[in-house]
Parts: structure tokens; sequence; C-alpha cells
């Protein structure tokens, strides 16, 4: 049932295009903000790396958090437009299954926008990659974003009820996902060698990630099915 | 009543503070095609929503399909099929896709969606549409062909007929008449009283959050078990409805 949630929100994204035609162009406006924003402050001393090379992996990650905002209020809007979810709640589709498979859905927009994001701080910060921290850079982008999918789906049916919930899902979002933004941060510095950071100082911060993910993903098992029922 | 599809006795269903049913009692015979009428407010919808297990039953009893909806609320969703104000339906999934999702939560097979799809007309071009582009009827069909293939024991349905023409109004009766033929019963809230009550084989009023059977009205047949035409509704109640 997981998969059939996930395979129908996925094609109503396919269908809409929200994701590409207005999500990813946000994202990518925001990184160029922050690159018109931040060109001209002066690079720290005592390193090779420009200021937007240092900040690009803190960026990426407030980008897909302001994102991450729009994609769940698109997952939940697509349920609330026509009274979709009462009729899910009818159907006595599990809701386990549910948030599975909306999460899931959220996982791989999210996923590809991330990488799209990558590409643009590549592009417009100077970022570079280096080989020996491909593993980290991966394993915290695809634990990160499972983090962010569960915490994302948890919010948006907490919020979807509630009355003002376009400024209410922010409010409640954001200051639960900084152990992402930090730790997610942290990893992608050690991963990209930002500041010279080794490798190996970046997987205790994966650590943070990973734990997160595993406590929202739990979370949102135990608890998405009376959010949505009240 | 022993083997009844939906039995209330006294069922109080809060919104918010306010009692939107206000000790209702009601009994519906399996096959049965029951009318509920009554004003704006009266608690037509609440009932509706408190059989389906979408609202909790604040004070009294009820069963429906067997179910305690004091305690299995949530059980009893999967053998209901509720049609309410608005369709349910995925505005940019097509006709097809939104059958075959409803369908497939419930198990149905493919050829069952095709038959749900081809029962209510919606064959061909229409099938194809994403239901954003369609009338206000036929997303209505769409939304009762996703009932069809949810194969529902129990048909709860608010103002089916809005926004159907002449012949779609038609062809939901016979809907309606092949599913009870087929074991199903329908519960109708409907203000549309000459359409509903000619479909309808017991008429019982809704009025501020009771119920109370209807006296000669259309369609009225058979008796409540336990008629509650001794309540009167109050002020109180009254304003409060949703």
């Amino acid at each position: 049932m997981a998969g059939l949630v996930a395979r129908k929100d996925l094609r109503v994204e396919g269908r809409g295009r929200v994701a590409l035609n207005q999500v990813l162009p946000f994202a990518f406006i925001v990184m160029v903000m922050f690159a018109f924003a931040l060109e001209r402050l002066p690079t720290p001393a005592n390193t090779g790396d420009t200021l937007l090379e240092l900040v690009a992996p803190g960026l990426i990650w407030l980008a897909t958090l302001f994102s991450l905002l729009l994609l769940v209020q698109r997952s939940f809007a697509i349920e609330a437009d026509d009274g979709a979810l009462d009729a899910l709640r009818v159907a006595g589709v599990d809701p386990v299954a549910l948030f599975l498979g909306k999460a899931s859905a959220l996982a791989v927009q999210l996923a590809a926008l991330e990488a799209v994001l990558l590409g643009a701080a590549l592009l417009l910060y100077g970022t570079e990659l280096r080989a020996g921290g491909v593993v980290l850079l991966v394993a915290t982008w695809l634990t990160a974003t499972c983090g962010l999918a569960a915490v994302g789906t948890l919010y948006g049916g907490l919020a979807a009820g509630a009355r003002g919930r376009e400024t209410l899902l922010p409010l409640l979002l954001l200051p639960v996902v900084a152990p992402v933004l930090i730790g997610a941060t942290r990893a992608v510095e050690a991963a990209l060698g930002i500041e010279d950071t080794a490798i190996a100082d970046g997987w205790p911060w994966f650590g943070v990630v990973a734990v997160f993910a595993v406590a929202f993903g739990a979370g949102g098992v135990l608890a998405f099915g009376p959010l949505i029922d009240e | 009543m022993d083997g009844a599809v939906i039995e209330l006795v006294d069922a109080v269903a809060v919104l918010g503070r306010f009692p939107a049913l206000a000790g209702a009692t009601l009994t519906v015979a399996p096959g049965e095609i029951l009318l509920l009428r009554g004003p704006n407010g009266a608690g037509k919808t609440t009932l509706l929503r408190l059989c389906a297990g979408l609202l909790p039953l604040a004070r009294g009893q009820g069963r429906v399909l067997g179910f305690d909806l004091a305690t299995q609320r949530t059980a009893v969703r999967p053998h209901v099929g509720l049609l309410g104000h608005r369709n349910g339906l995925y505005l940019d999934l097509t006709v097809a896709e939104n059958v075959a999702f409803w369908g497939a939560t419930a198990g149905a097979t493919t050829g069952e969606v095709a038959a749900a799809v081809t029962r209510l007309g919606l064959v061909g071009r229409l099938a194809d549409l994403e239901v954003r582009r369609l009338s206000a009827g036929q997303a209505r069909r769409t939304a009762l062909a996703c009932l069809v293939a949810r194969r529902a024991r129990l048909w709860l349905l608010d103002e089916p007929h809005a926004g159907l023409d002449a012949a779609a109004r038609d062809e939901l009766d016979a809907t309606l008449r092949e599913a009870t033929a087929a074991g199903a019963t329908v519960v109708v809230a409907s203000h549309e009283l000459e359409r509903a009550g000619a479909l309808a084989t017991r008429t019982v009023d809704v009025v501020a959050g009771q119920t109370r059977d209807a006296i000669g009205g259309l369609g009225a047949g058979r008796p409540l078990s336990q008629p509650s035409d001794a309540r009167q509704p109050s002020d109180e109640s009254d304003g409060g409805l949703a």
C-alpha cells in the first residue's frame, strides 16, 4: 500500500510538475541570491577557499530546507484540494503505509533537488568535490534526505488540518530540522574538505543525522495515524 | 435490531464544542436505500461522517456493519464508501487513474476497475482527462465510479445528485439500485426530495441533530424500530450545527 501511495504522489507530481517548474527554480534562485549577498565579503585569512566555498554546504542545506517546506505543503495540498485525505481515511488505508508512501515520494523529489543544488554549488560557488569524501557525501545526502522526508511528512500531517497551515508549517518544522542543518552541513564540509577538515571528522556529524532520521522515521510510523485522525 | 447495518441509539457527535448530532436514534436494515432529509445544518452530514467512522461517538451507542463506533470506528471504514460534498479525487490524475487508485486501495482487480469506469460512462477520451478539466457532473461521476470500484457494503452519499445532468442522475439511481440488489445498503442525504424520494425505500427526517421517521413523506416505507420523535430539538443544539 505504501508503494501505491508513493506512486500516486509521484504521478501527481509528474502531471502537475510543481517541483520541477516551481520548487526547483525557487531553490536555484535562493542559491543565486546567496551568491549575490556573499560574493563581496572578504575571504577569511589563512585559507585557500573563497567565502562562498566555505559556506556552500550550509547554503545547500538551507536551500533544501526552504524547498522542503514547499514540497511538504504541495504533498498535503493534493490531499486537501478535493477532500482526498478524508477519502483515504474512509478507504481504510493504513496510516503507516500512508506515512511511508508519502515520505518516500517526498524523499525521491528531495534527493533529485539536492543533486541539482550540489551541481549549482559547484557552478556558482566554485565548490570542488574530493574523491575520498564521496562515501561520506552520498551517505549524508541519502540519510538527511530520508530524515527530512520523514519529519516533513509528519509535520505536514500535523499541520494539514490546522487553520493557517501555510504559515504554521514553517514555524513548526524549521526549528525541528536544525539538527539536520547542523549535522549535514558539518558532514558535507568534511566530505568536501572545507578548511582542510578531515573526512573522519564528518562521520560523527553523519551519526547525528542518522539518529535524527531514525527517530523521526519511527516517530512518524507511530504518530502519523493519530495526527491525521484528529 | 439483529443484522442491522446501522444501529444508533441516542448518538451524540460533537463538532468543536457543539453537538451536531444531539441524540440521534436510527436503524437501517440491509439492502435499504434510506433518504435523510432536513434543513441545512440539521446534522445530516455529521450523521454520515459518524457512520463512516470519521467522527467519534461522544455519547450513546452506535454500531455500523457490526462494528462498535465507540471502540472500532477505524475498523468500519474499509467497508464503507462515503461521498461527501467534495469528491475525494486527485485533480492532476486522470479519471482512469483516480478510479484505479481508489479501487486498488480496496484490492479491486483491473477488470473491476474497468467495469466501474464503464458503468458510470467514463469511457473513451473522458477516461484519459485530468479531473481538473472535468465538469462538476463528470467529476461527481468519477467519484461514484471510485465507490463502485471499492465495492463498499454501505454507501453514504451526501447530495449525490448535485451537479449531475438528467441522464447522469438516472445512471446514478440505476447504479444505487444495482448496488443494493448486490447486497449493499445506501444512505442518501439530499435536498432533492423528489428525485431522492423516488429512489429511497424509506425516509428519515433529521432536525436539529435528531432523527424522526418521516410520516407520509416521499419514500416512507418501513418504520424505525426505535423512533425518536418524542424528542424536541433544542435551541442550543440547533445553533451549534455545522
